[in-house]
């Protein structure tokens, strides 16, 4: 199990996504799981055996690395990737469930049901409204927190985003204040200024989906009004379906299938 | 999760790409990301091992090797592969735009959705761009950060944490014969963008002046 199991999963929520939500994606494999796996880890890879303390000290050195790094960049990066995709899981529990229940309303013959087979039912793409609405509106709310805590949890606990060259260690069993040196320091920074740039990248995508999904609801909600206040008594079935149509071929524009070859 | 991700994007990009553009594919598979991954990989992995200085003092050698190289040339080698790749997929965006929009429609609007024209040649152009300017950046940035392309054998270290001026000495210095080969291969798809950029101007031209031509007439 790799970062390649992720894409098969995310890659299945994809399909339901808005186009931010496409490029939040494409963004969130090819310049933060892609990166943190090429380039990142080599970086971070020798980082406790290139720590070294000007002492002879036994016990010093490790003392002092595990002081000024609880937790390592890497596997922080690592948590927060895992924890900012998973609530598209909840999109895409919520996108298989509503498919469980049309191919058991199919299996039963039910009228109402205008699928033909089991592989349309399948293959067919929901769209954005209703209890889905809910459930992806709060998927982006949680990725958003997500970020800040694991951004505000990185600056917290490293003072900042820059690697210092030399850190200056008095923990026990360290005799006196021990110099200390970081292996990388230089290249360490260019690439924690890198992930912090992207996650604020990623964090503007989230918020403006966010925007955009509640525009579009309260502009659904607004013409819906609209249309009862016109006529009250009845309901034109047809007028309703040709709005819809209308909405239809407006959000083509921004409701985009972006291909996601695998 | 690594380079093979990358690989499968660029084939999906092969798809909607001219002549040209599928040369380039090429170059950068096999002289870019081929040669990373086969060779360049194994030459720079120990490279912080085997950057030995003449000093006991700790602490300098670590010093003195984030002084002379601040970002790892392999490092700047994938970033540089990857940001140069990525203006492609807008291409990708674009037509998977234009088939969506056909089925929402539930008509062609298209001769062909692939096809490069209209807004897809502006998106392709605009790719062209950013690719040629990523390309160049990277190779100003190596220029910049290592003072040209050579690396020598021995580099002299004065920095304030080390005691005196000390002699370091870089692993496999000739060996990084393959940067001159990453500069080679950046040279060549700087060559080709502006070539495809150029013979699409040209074709676009050619199919426009025809029918200007027709419509003055009339």
């Amino acid at each position: 199990m790799d970062w390649g199991a992720l894409h098969t999963i995310l890659g299945g929520v994809n399909k339901h996504s808005t186009s931010i939500g496409k490029i939040w994606l494409t963004v969130l494999f090819i310049f933060r799981i892609m990166i943190l796996v090429v380039a990142a880890e080599r970086v971070w890879g020798d980082e406790q055996q290139d720590f070294v303390c000007n002492t002879l000290q036994p016990g010093c050195r490790n003392v002092c690395y595990d002081h000024f790094f609880p937790i390592s960049h890497i596997r922080l990066w690592a948590l927060q990737l895992i924890f900012v995709s998973t609530p598209a899981l909840l999109v895409a529990m919520h996108v298989a469930y509503r498919r469980h229940e049309k191919k058991r309303q199919f299996r039963k013959g039910d009228q109402k049901c205008e699928y033909k087979d089991i592989e349309e039912i399948r293959k067919q793409r929901f769209r954005i409204e209703g209890s889905l609405w809910w459930t992806y509106t709060s998927s982006i709310f949680f990725r958003l927190i997500f970020e800040a805590v694991f951004m505000y949890a990185f600056y917290f606990m490293y003072d900042g985003f820059r690697m210092p060259r030399l850190m200056k260690c008095n923990a026990w069993p360290c005799p006196n204040t021990v110099d200390c040196f970081v292996s990388r320091p230089t290249e360490k920074t260019v690439f924690t200024i890198f992930m912090i740039a992207v996650s604020s990248i990623c964090i503007l995508l989230n918020v403006a989906e966010l925007c955009y999904l509640l525009t579009k609801f309260f502009l659904r909600r607004s013409k819906k009004a609209g249309n009862l206040k016109q006529q009250p008594n009845h309901e034109n079935k047809e007028e309703t379906k040709q709005n819809e149509m209308n909405e239809l071929i407006s959000d083509s524009c921004q409701n985009t299938v972006i291909g996601f070859s695998s | 999760m690594s380079w093979a991700f990358l690989c499968d994007l660029l084939s999906g990009v092969n798809k909607y790409s001219t002549g040209i553009g599928r040369i380039w594919v090429a170059v950068v598979f096999i002289f870019c990301l081929l040669v990373y991954v086969a060779a360049a990989e194994n030459i720079w992995k120990h490279e912080y091992d085997e950057f030995e200085c003449n000093i006991k003092q700790p602490g300098c050698e670590n010093v003195c090797f984030d002084h002379f190289f601040p970002v790892s040339h392999i490092r700047l080698w994938a970033l540089q592969l990857i940001m140069a790749s990525t203006p492609s997929l807008l291409v990708v965006f674009h037509v998977a735009s234009r088939e969506n929009r056909e089925k929402h429609h539930n008509q062609k609007l298209y001769r062909n959705p692939g096809n490069i024209d209209g807004g897809l040649l502006c998106t392709y152009l605009i790719s062209l761009i950013l690719k040629t300017g990523f390309e160049i950046v990277f190779l100003v940035l190596f220029d910049k950060l290592y003072n040209g392309f050579k690396i020598p054998h021995l580099v002299k270290c004065d920095i304030k944490l080390c005691p005196n001026t000390v002699d370091c000495y870089i692993s496999k210095p000739t060996e990084i014969i393959f940067l001159y080969f990453l500069v080679a291969t950046s040279c060549l798809c700087i060559v080709l963008n502006p070539s495809e950029l150029s013979y699409l101007i040209f074709k676009y031209s050619i199919k426009c002046y025809p029918k200007r031509h027709v419509n003055k007439q009339q």
